[in-house]
């Protein structure tokens, strides 16, 4: 008790959206584009205090929508800035278009994407659908289960972002309410370690320099843009190692190393739920109790979802009788959201591999608890008795 | 696997230099040929202003032709040629080719 007693005395509450504005506070970015949108208004909001605080020495821009957000988070990154901005739902549907262009240019923007549905029709709970919608986009996606690993997770996305052999946008997501407008406890980095963390920013080019004139945005005809697209593309595949690298390091400094996945009772389990962000937290909750039955449960968070680190992914499911792929997003595809796509086809080919289903879940924040944590753990073991899926894709609590 | 090593691109598609434009030779894309009529030019310059190509070569302050290297055969030359000089004609470029 004691110990736990003087942990928390260090510790302070505050929501995700609080959290990451602190962690953009403390990062101090030279230009924050924003529009606001439920429910990451407050990130801005409580940004924007900052700026008129004079406690940041940003270039804070309002916008009149998102597109334009990210046209100048675009446009400042070309100027040779470090940028950051946050976005939910039908705001990043709008950056859609530049978003691209973001990731093709190869400017390392940071943005906490906080989950939200997508209308029709219209709600502003958490679903996946927003970050999902982007996840093709060529931005590295980090989705976090807690307060302080949105807060953890800024920094360490700025420091991958800019890594020379990354260079590639970022966003940090955390889900709508059930993180962004619930107060948790956490503990803080201070403004001299994050400022010797995330050190400064040089861009390899900047619009800027008049003295080394370049030209950005041009044409590429068939022979080359492929090529382009080639390098893109090995970049954000290498920058699985370098979350390692930094999620390392920030555990040197704050005592909280982060990899790219969460694995929770993996080991001897058999049978396991794989889940992005804050529902890992209440599936956690349920392995608890299972375990207590002496039922052999986990759960698999993978932390990084792009770059999809498909090798780590097989090798942590290897083994395991049945998975049940939880997906907080459809892909109106017929068969199953994305992660289930994703993680079905890491385990294709491989030996031991489990029998794996795909069910959606708690869209448009609709309720995921324990409860269903635990039924979802039943069907899955049915499906390992039975040695067969009944069932490969589905909705649940519906 | 070779193929993919060879030709590293320029980071995010930037180009890294000014004035590469006159390395790019754009004058393949022309339909229609610009011809002067030295006899009628007065030298006026206005082609020369107005040419988004930079493809009017000037001499000694004179109108001396055209750089069909980058000459995309806008015609823009020919309209803005004032209506009482006429100096500039657009003729098909295959006709042209063939002399």
């Amino acid at each position: 008790m004691a110990s736990s007693a003087k942990k928390l005395k260090d510790q302070v509450g505050l929501t995700g959206n609080s959290a990451v504005a602190l962690a953009m506070k403390q990062i101090n970015p030279d230009v924050c584009p924003a529009y606001p949108i439920t429910p990451s208004t407050a990130v801005i909001e409580t940004f924007s205090d900052y700026f008129a605080n004079g406690e940041v020495d940003t270039e804070f821009i309002t916008v009149e929508s998102e597109h334009s957000a990210m046209s100048a988070c675009v446009g400042a990154s070309a100027a040779g800035a470090r940028v950051m901005t946050a976005t939910s739902s039908q705001g990043l549907a709008l950056m859609w278009e530049v978003l691209y262009i973001a990731s093709g240019m190869r400017f390392p923007i940071v943005m906490a994407t906080v989950n939200r549905a997508l209308s029709s029709p219209i709600n502003i709970h958490c679903d996946h659908s927003d970050s999902m919608g982007a996840r093709d986009s060529g931005w590295i996606q980090i989705y976090s289960e807690t307060v302080q690993e949105a807060y953890d997770n800024m920094f360490q996305a700025i420091r991958i972002a800019e890594d020379k052999r990354v260079l590639t946008p970022a966003m940090v997501c955390m889900d709508g309410f059930i993180t962004s407008h619930a107060i948790e406890n956490l503990t803080l980095a201070t403004d001299a370690e994050v400022k010797g963390f995330v050190g400064d920013y040089t861009p390899e080019h900047s619009l800027l320099d008049t003295d080394n004139p370049v030209t950005m945005g041009a044409m590429t005809m068939p022979d080359s843009y492929m090529n382009f697209k080639f390098e893109q593309s090995n970049a954000i595949a290498g920058a699985k190692e370098v979350v390692v690298e930094i999620g390392k390091e920030y555990g040197k400094l704050t005592g909280r190393e982060y990899g790219l996945l969460d694995c929770y009772n993996l080991e001897d389990a058999d049978v396991a739920i794989v889940v992005l962000s804050s529902a890992a937290g209440t599936t956690k909750a349920a392995v608890d109790e299972l375990r207590k039955e002496g039922k052999k449960v986990g759960v698999l968070r993978p932390r990084l979802y792009r770059p999809f680190p498909h090798q780590e992914i097989a090798e942590a499911l290897k083994g395991i009788g049945a998975v049940c792929v939880l997906d907080r997003a459809d892909s109106m595809s017929g068969f199953g959201g994305p992660l289930f796509t994703d993680i079905r086809s890491a385990l294709y080919g491989i030996e031991n591999a489990p029998l794996v289903m795909g069910r959606i879940f708690g869209l448009g924040g609709r309720d995921f608890n324990v409860a269903n944590a635990k039924e979802v753990f039943e069907e899955t073991f049915k499906a390992l008795e039975a040695g067969k899926i009944e069932k490969t894709t589905g909705y649940i609590t519906i | 696997m070779s193929s993919e090593k060879k030709n590293k691109m320029p980071l995010g598609g930037i180009i890294n230099k000014g004035g590469t434009c006159e390395d790019y030779d754009t004058g393949g894309w022309r339909k229609f040929r610009p011809i002067l009529d030295k006899e009628k030019c007065i030298d006026c310059l206005i082609c020369w202003a107005m040419c988004p190509d930079s493809a009017i070569i000037v001499e000694d302050g004179k109108m001396v032709g055209f750089n069909l290297d980058h000459c995309k055969g806008c015609g823009i030359c020919d309209v803005e040629c004032p209506d009482k000089v006429k100096a500039i004609a657009m003729i098909d470029e295959k006709v042209a080719k063939k002399g």
